[in-house]
């Protein structure tokens, strides 16, 4: 190699060295599900998440940060192939965006088991919270149980001693109904699975109005929700059984949809537009600013997501092949969330406080989603325990 | 017993509501040999088109027009452009080519509408309950639904018995090739025939709007339901749908509402309900097995 040459390739790395290097923005894979009828929670949690990036002009914590969006489908099969393509064609270190817990099934294992990061804004099964946790799986968002759990505690402290329940038969009604009952201390006087095809409960009304419960508890996904919130008030039961759900069956858009038959409706969650603390409030307003569409929870986690990256990129300067370093730092939970506190737990899953809110009449007369107290406080989830970190 | 009336009525207003459908089905089935998958497509149709209207306008009853116009519409625009170059097909390129039709109306209505359902109340004069006996309250709305399906298929009674585009269809369904040998227009009695399941089928699913929620897909929910129907039925025979709806429509519903407490009767209540779930819905088709087992044409044959 002659002189000269040398020459310009020592200039060349040069120019390639440290300074240009950290101006490489740290690359984050979001996989999530934007089609379909459930394509509105990937496209919230993408554009919370978008809106912490927004904020700091394109980055996290300081750090320079590209986000690269797919479409998942809702199908396991096209995750995998997503975050295999991310994996090694595009170097990926660090995942998030994933809505429904059987495409995380099938997921989430390729991504840790690569040496990545992967921080849930949405589904946590119960699996990755017990014995199959792994040092580099972080929920931000509740472990899958807690939704229900929290809303069996819920009619337990309204004083409701009877309940009537009701979800469609597949894995999650079933887990929906088991962590109503672990949480809720009256007698089921009624348990009902219905179809997942299903849109017609009109035999399930009759059933309710016959057995006169305390509390009707029940868990609907998306429309098949909205439909059984309408049937529900056409039956004239809106105003004899009050009912009681978990956030997913009232998110923010399903409560536009459905109107005058969500008034007075009980809902636990972990989030609330109306949560008085400066993060939610900033991310409210920024909201508002950006979209011209209710917020759902779905938005929050996407942006809670998107602050809890920000916090471990800023601790570790955005360089993730100390991987050590960059799981230390979001263990911290150094970042101040939507929701008010909140901790990460020993299996890496959120600690944090449940809510009441109820569906009251809005200041525009819409029916509108407000605070009323607390349910569960400093809850993490029954899993921990098995959980080897 | 009330509680039992109740689930009865249900019945009833779910097996009309298959009417509807599984009319239009049948004679497409029966006359023209054509599997469409795509028929749940023009119920949805028909319910986006009729609800937008009604909506915007804010008058329930103008929404009924303009379902059925869209259905039609819809119809006519399928039969000329797809169904008919399937007719001499197999049925597994009409069940391909009636497959995308699905996908592309599902498509072009979440771009159209969104994804969000669209939601319409009931008209207030129906928005009521009526006690029909003591103690018996009922739905009117639900009610009317019953009411307009007994009157549909009244309708289509007559038609089909006493008119000659009826006979046209009873000849057509019984020997095709026969009614071709005498000189019909054969492809005119197939639109027509094709125009009137999709115009059923659109009233349907604008009478459905205000009890489920009118979204994507909506169509594929029952579609599969109403081929029980035909089945059990009798391929091509209406008075079979009429029956065949009514009873699977009874069926389904006592099946969940009192399966669960049957089983409860002989084990542990969590497991009862989960069997009752499991079996209720697999119930209709265990009963159409049943059926074609031992009458393997269906109950009203159009071809015996």
């Amino acid at each position: 190699m002659s002189m000269k040459n040398i020459i310009l390739a020592g200039a060349l790395a040069a120019a390639v060295a440290t300074p240009v290097l950290a101006q490489e923005p740290v690359k984050i894979g979001m996989i999530t599900t934007l089609s379909g009828p459930a394509g509105y929670l990937g496209q919230d949690i993408r554009d919370g998440f978008q809106l912490a990036i927004d904020a700091e002009e394109g980055k996290l914590g300081g750090v320079p940060v590209e986000l690269l969006v797919e479409d998942d489908n809702l199908k396991p099969g096209n995750g995998r192939q997503i975050a295999d393509r991310f994996l090694n064609n595009e170097g990926v270190k660090l995942f998030t965006g994933i809505v429904f817990s059987n495409v995380a099934g099938a997921t989430v294992p390729d991504i840790v088991d690569a040496g990545a990061f992967y921080i849930s804004p949405n589904a946590a099964p119960s699996n990755f919270a017990g014995k199959e946790c792994h040092e580099n799986y972080f929920v931000v968002s509740w472990q899958n149980d807690s939704l229900h759990e929290s809303a069996g505690q819920n009619a337990t402290n309204l004083g409701f001693e009877t309940a009537f329940v009701l979800a469609p038969n597949y894995q999650a009604g079933k887990d929906a109904i088991s962590g109503f009952k672990r949480f809720f201390k009256g007698e089921i006087v009624g348990e009902v699975y219905t179809r997942l095809d299903q849109t017609d409960f009109a035999a399930e009304m009759a059933q309710i109005r016959d057995v006169a419960p305390d509390v009707v508890f029940q868990f609907h996904p998306g429309g098949l929700g909205i439909a059984f919130l309408r049937q529900y008030q056409q039956a004239g039961l809106l105003d004899m059984v009050p009912m009681v759900v978990a956030e997913p069956s009232m998110d923010a858009v399903i409560l536009n949809a459905v109107g005058d038959a969500a008034r007075g409706v009980n809902v636990s969650s972990h989030w609330n537009t109306d949560f008085e603390n400066s993060a939610n409030e900033a991310f409210v307003e920024a909201w508002k600013e950006a979209y011209d569409r209710p917020i759902t929870y779905y938005a929050s986690q996407g942006y809670d997501a998107a602050r809890a990256i920000a916090s471990a990129l800023k601790a570790t300067d955005g360089t993730l092949a100390d991987a050590d370093a960059f799981r230390d730092a979001m263990r911290q939970a150094a970042f101040e969330s939507v929701r008010g506190e909140f901790s990460f737990g020993p299996n890496q899953h959120p600690v944090q406080n449940w809510f009441a809110l109820k569906v009251v009449d809005g200041e525009d007369g819409k029916p509108t989603l407000e605070t009323v107290g607390t349910v569960l406080e400093n809850h993490g989830d029954a899993y921990a325990a098995e959980c080897q970190l | 017993m009330t509680l039992f009336l109740e689930q009865v009525l249900n019945g009833l207003q779910l097996g009309v509501m298959l009417f509807l459908m599984a009319a239009g089905l049948t004679l497409i089935f029966g006359i023209m040999g054509i599997i469409n998958l795509a028929h749940g497509s023009i119920y949805m149709i028909g319910a986006y088109a009729g609800t937008y209207v009604a909506m915007e306008t804010g008058v329930y009853y103008a929404g009924i027009p303009a379902a059925l116009a869209a259905a039609a519409l819809t119809g006519s625009a399928m039969e000329f452009l797809v169904v008919r170059r399937l007719y001499k097909r197999d049925h597994l390129d009409q069940v391909l080519a009636t497959f995308a039709l699905i996908l592309i109306s599902n498509q072009a209505i979440t771009l159209l509408f969104g994804r969000q359902p669209l939601f319409i109340g009931m008209p207030e004069a129906l928005n009521s309950s009526v006690e029909l006996l003591p103690g018996l309250f009922y739905s009117s709305y639900r009610l009317a639904i019953i009411a307009m399906g007994l009157l549909v298929a009244l309708g289509l009674y007559l038609v089909i018995n006493r008119t000659r585009i009826g006979m046209l269809v009873r000849a057509g369904s019984t020997n095709r090739d026969m009614v071709r040998a005498l000189g019909v227009d054969i492809r005119l009695l197939y639109t027509i025939v094709f125009g009137l399941g999709a115009l059923l089928a659109g009233l349907a699913g604008f009478m459905a709007g205000p009890i489920l929620a009118v979204q994507v897909g909506m169509g594929e929910q029952i579609l599969i339901t109403t081929f029980v129907v035909v089945v059990i039925g009798g391929v091509g025979s209406i008075r079979g749908a009429f029956f065949a709806s009514l009873i699977i429509g009874v069926f389904d519903t006592m099946l969940r509402a009192y399966l669960p407490g049957l089983l409860r009767q002989v084990m542990a209540g969590s497991e009862a309900d989960a069997l009752g779930a499991g079996l209720s819905s697999m119930g209709i088709y265990l009963l159409m097995a049943l059926v074609l087992l031992i009458r393997p044409k269906g109950l009203f044959p159009a071809h015996s």
